[in-house]
This record gives C-alpha cells, sequence and structure tokens, in this order.
C-alpha cells in the first residue's frame, strides 16, 4: 500500500505538551499549574442567553461571517475598548475561536516560498499553521533581558526579501510579556520600512494589569496591513465555546472569508448569540476577573523574589516565565522532576520554542488557595536543588 | 484600596494582612491602618464564619417572617424595629418595600421554640399588625456561596 500520509503533517512535530499531559492525567492528586485557560466558569448571565438561544430554537446556520448583531456589537466594543474602527459588514469575520483566524488569515495571505515571522517563546500553532499554509517559517527569538519583548533590531535582524507576514502575539503566551506604545512604534517603522503584513493575536488583550492595552493596529500607518484577532476565551472565560474573530482591511477580509465559508461554514450558533451578551453585558464580568489575575501575579511574583528565583514582571496575560538556569537543568528535567517529587504540573518553556529553554511557564488561572500550596512545594523544590548544588 | 479590601475579606475574613499587602500590591501598615479606621467607622462590623448547620449534630430551625407594622409618630419603623432586634433569637431584621413592612430572620433550636417567640413576643407587640412565619427547609446557597457543592476543576491538566 502507498503511504496514506502527507510529507508536510508528518514532518510537524506534535505539540511538547502532550508528553506532561500524559503524565499528569495518570498522576493520582498532582496540582496542575500547566492550563492554558481562565479557571472561571463562563458568566451565568452569559451561559443563560446560551440556553435562551437553544430555547428559542435558534439552531440553525448563520451568515457565513458571523450574525450581524454579533458583529456590530464587536465593532462597537473595539470602538469602546481600544479606540479601533472596523466596518461590521465588510471588515470583520467571526471565527470558530481565534485559532481559526490565525489559520485562515496565514493560508489567505502567503504563497509557498513567502517567509511569516515568529517571535518565540509564544502559542503553540503559529509554526505549524504557517507551515501548512505553504510558507517558510522564521523564528525570531526574543530574550529575557527584554523582558520578551520583540525590538525593531531583532525584527530587521530577520527580514529577507522573501518576508511577507510578522506574527505579533501580544499580550504573550507563555511568557506575559506585553508590548507598549513606544516599543510598537519602533517596530511600526521597520514594518513600513520593508512592506510587510502584520497578524497580531491580542486574544489576551484585556489581561493588561499595569495599564490598558495598545495595539498595533492604533500605530500610524499599521491599520492598513494589520490583522487583528481577537476572541472571547480569555476575557470572558469561554474556551470551550470556540469564538474568536478576525478583523481587517476589506480586501484581505473577504479572500479569508472565502476559507471560512468553505471549511468551516459558520461558527457555533449558540456560541454567537450568548457572545452577544458578552459584549453588551460583560464588561464588570471581565473587571472582575482581570482584578482576580492581577492579585494572583502579584503573589507569585512576591514568592518568586522570595524563592530568590529569576524572573521579569510579567504584565499581561496569566503567566508567568520564571527562568530555572541556576539548576543547571533542561526545562524538560526541571519540569519532569518537578512534578514526580513534589506532584506539581508546569510547561517547559521549550513547548514553546526552542528559545524557551532555560525557562518554564507558570499559569496563575487558579484559585490563591491552590497557587499557594502549589508555591510552597516549588520552594522546597528549589531549596532541595540548590543543596544538591551546593553538594557537588 | 478600601474598596479592594472589602472585596476580599467580604469573601475571606481570615486572609493575613501580609498576604492582602502583597495582592493589592500595597504596603501592610497600609493595609493595617485602613482596616483600623474601617472597623472605627462602623464599616467593617465584625468578622463571621459562613457554616453550613446541616453538617453538624446541632440542631437548628430558621425562619423568616414577615411582619406588618402600625409607624409610630415621630418614629416611623425606628423604634418598632428596635423592640424586635433586640431579642438575641432574631438574626436580622429588614425594613422591606412592598406588601408588609419589616421581615425578621430568626434562628431557634426547634420548631415550637419558633413558633412560641412568633405568638408570645412578636405578635403581642401592640404596633404588629400581623405576621406570617416561613420556615426555611433548606439552604442552597447564603452569602453567596453555593453550600454543599464541591468545586471540581473540570478542566484539562496541562493546555498550550
Amino acid at each position: 500500500m502507498r503511504n496514506p500520509l502527507s510529507k508536510t503533517i508528518v514532518d510537524i512535530k506534535p505539540s511538547g505538551i502532550r508528553k506532561f499531559f500524559d503524565i499528569v492525567s495518570e498522576m493520582k492528586d498532582a496540582i496542575s499549574l500547566g492550563v492554558g485557560e481562565p479557571d472561571f466558569e463562563t458568566p451565568w448571565h452569559i451561559r443563560d442567553e446560551g440556553i435562551y438561544s437553544l430555547e428559542r430554537g435558534r439552531t440553525f446556520y448563520t451568515s457565513n461571517a458571523g450574525l450581524i448583531e454579533l458583529r456590530e456589537e464587536i465593532s462597537r466594543y473595539l470602538k469602546r475598548r481600544y479606540d479601533m474602527s472596523y466596518d461590521a459588514k465588510t471588515e470583520m469575520l467571526v471565527t470558530v475561536g481565534g485559532s481559526e483566524a490565525i489559520d485562515i488569515a496565514l493560508r489567505a495571505m502567503v504563497d509557498p516560498g513567502d517567509e511569516v515571522l515568529i517571535p518565540q517563546p509564544s502559542y503553540v500553532s503559529y509554526e505549524p499553521c504557517a507551515v501548512l499554509a505553504g510558507a517558510k517559517p522564521v523564528i525570531i527569538e526574543l530574550k529575557h533581558e527584554n523582558q520578551f519583548r520583540l525590538t525593531a533590531q531583532e525584527l530587521e535582524d530577520a527580514i529577507t526579501d522573501k518576508t511577507k507576514i510578522l506574527i505579533l502575539p501580544f499580550p504573550n503566551n507563555p511568557t506575559g510579556a506585553i508590548m507598549e506604545r513606544q516599543d510598537l512604534e519602533a517596530i511600526a517603522e521597520v514594518i513600513l520600512k520593508y512592506d510587510l503584513f502584520v497578524l497580531s493575536d491580542e486574544i489576551y488583550s484585556e489581561l493588561c494589569y499595569t495599564e490598558k492595552h495598545v495595539s498595533i493596529v492604533n500605530i500610524e500607518g499599521m491599520w492598513e496591513r494589520t490583522i487583528l484577532i481577537n476572541g472571547f476565551s480569555k476575557s470572558h472565560a469561554m474556551t470551550g465555546w470556540r469564538l474568536g474573530y478576525a478583523c481587517g482591511p476589506r480586501h484581505i477580509i473577504e479572500q479569508m472569508y472565502k476559507i471560512h465559508q468553505f471549511c468551516i461554514m459558520c461558527a457555533p450558533t449558540t456560541s454567537q448569540y450568548a457572545a452577544i451578551d458578552a459584549l453588551k453585558n460583560g464588561d464588570e464580568d471581565v473587571q472582575m476577573m482581570r482584578e482576580a489575575y492581577n492579585q494572583r501575579r502579584r503573589y507569585l511574583v512576591h514568592a518568586f523574589q522570595e524563592m530568590k528565583l529569576e524572573c521579569f514582571e510579567p504584565f499581561g496575560a496569566f503567566y508567568i516565565f520564571p527562568c530555572i538556569r541556576e539548576f543547571g537543568m533542561t526545562s524538560d528535567e526541571f519540569a519532569t522532576r518537578f512534578l514526580n517529587e513534589e506532584k506539581v504540573a508546569v510547561v517547559p518553556g521549550t513547548a514553546f520554542g526552542d528559545c524557551g529553554e532555560g525557562f518554564i511557564r507558570i499559569s496563575y488561572a487558579y484559585s490563591l488557595e491552590k497557587l499557594k500550596t502549589a508555591m510552597g512545594k516549588l520552594e522546597h523544590f528549589v531549596g532541595k536543588l540548590r543543596a544538591e548544588g551546593g553538594n557537588t | 484600596m478600601r474598596e479592594k479590601i472589602l472585596s476580599i475579606i467580604e469573601k475571606n475574613s481570615r486572609i493575613d494582612l501580609r498576604e492582602l499587602a502583597i495582592i493589592l500590591g500595597e504596603e501592610e501598615t497600609d493595609i493595617v491602618n485602613e482596616m483600623e479606621r474601617m472597623e472605627k467607622e462602623g464599616v467593617i462590623c465584625g468578622y463571621h464564619t459562613l457554616i453550613d448547620w446541616e453538617k453538624t449534630d446541632v440542631e437548628k430551625v430558621s425562619a423568616l417572617i414577615e411582619v406588618r407594622v402600625t409607624p409610630q409618630r415621630g418614629h416611623g419603623f425606628d423604634s418598632i424595629a428596635e423592640r424586635i432586634y433586640k431579642y438575641p433569637e432574631v438574626h436580622a431584621v429588614y425594613l422591606i418595600s412592598g406588601g408588609y413592612d419589616l421581615l425578621v430572620s430568626l434562628e431557634g433550636k426547634s420548631l415550637k421554640e419558633v413558633s412560641n417567640f412568633v405568638s408570645d413576643k412578636l405578635s403581642t407587640l401592640d404596633t404588629v399588625l400581623s405576621t406570617a412565619t416561613h420556615f426555611i427547609l433548606k439552604k442552597y446557597k447564603d452569602h453567596g456561596t453555593i453550600l454543599g457543592r464541591k468545586e471540581v476543576d473540570e478542566r484539562m491538566q496541562v493546555t498550550p
């Protein structure tokens, strides 16, 4: 029999997280700090609206681009929160999570051989999506000393005459890094100079703790060359509803629309009705969750200081990314031993790119009580490792 | 800072003040001072514990009593409310809009004790026109907390 598989897909590495998932799920009473989704349930009024839509029998496809009421709410929300202007009818597409938006944006914008710049450490799907779209992913390794922000120099150094798109994943999973206005202005100059496009994944935009999120879209000359990706998973604790959206110039959205129309048809109808309510009546919930994450964030930053564990202060998302180089082991070894010896699961930084070596991702989408227990165990583990190191 | 402290201690009055300072990003002395001010001003009226008595061996009966009264000249409802809240078995007294005037929350050891209180003490007050007693059969949720439900984390344990 001939090989049934595509060479492209076989060559793609499976996610590095899988291994930990398998071990943790077999371990009894392990504490996990490895989850990349909110610990809050979707606020009740939003769920209620989803249920109501089912009761009303709204069980049909919606228009391909998504319910127009929802798109209009998204348009108002983006204006109100971030001062962005997108036309609900022509410059917006409701997708199955931010994930679909990443995929179809890349597929709509690259030809074979085009290079896509992917700053890492970052979310696991950009690289495979770029490959599946036929592009060549080019990794930009972000640095701890820059607080894992992307600098203009790093960007310029990675550009070739084939470079077409820059993926901009801020606030960042796994580092918690953000890009402030001056950081964005600096890279915008390079983007203009080399005539690049930007895929800005701002799924964590509501989770910024020091100042309000600034988008590259708000930088002069960038709206025209940016596809903005956002969604409801992190802001409104709606991961399981699978709902996101992409916004951008009409001529790009039109082509993305075709892929979406043929491959997906439309985002889940129930989720779309629920999301209308999320945007109309959910601001207080978002605020409440942001405050809770911020309290946990401060707690962890303080706990690491006490443990003398090197870590820059993350200003966004719900992750903290401490450095474990002092222990002379790889991220994978550290995470494996931590799990086996203290029964706490964290994700090795390398799951998010090779340059995540020497770091671990800790999620604070957990109650303070859980985090406290886990930090007690981390302190014990770190103490043990330091004692071992002292002996040799 | 005040509202943030209150929203946290309303749910967890046992929180360590140092920890409270850390999670709010404030100095511990500022937190201590603010708490003392709020205690003095009567913003913080006490630190209680939410107990599910159902799970203990203690026999308790709770009731909510609707009370209709004649307001008194010069005092309105205040003096009659005071008459009622002075009884130690009375847990709470609220002035209510709508079909009746005062809502009295009561706790006793038995049905009989509660009934006796209503018939002997409450109904006999001059200003009380009528009462309607509702015994509480089961508490599902109290002070914002769902009783008897254990939180289970339904998420997958490791996700990107």
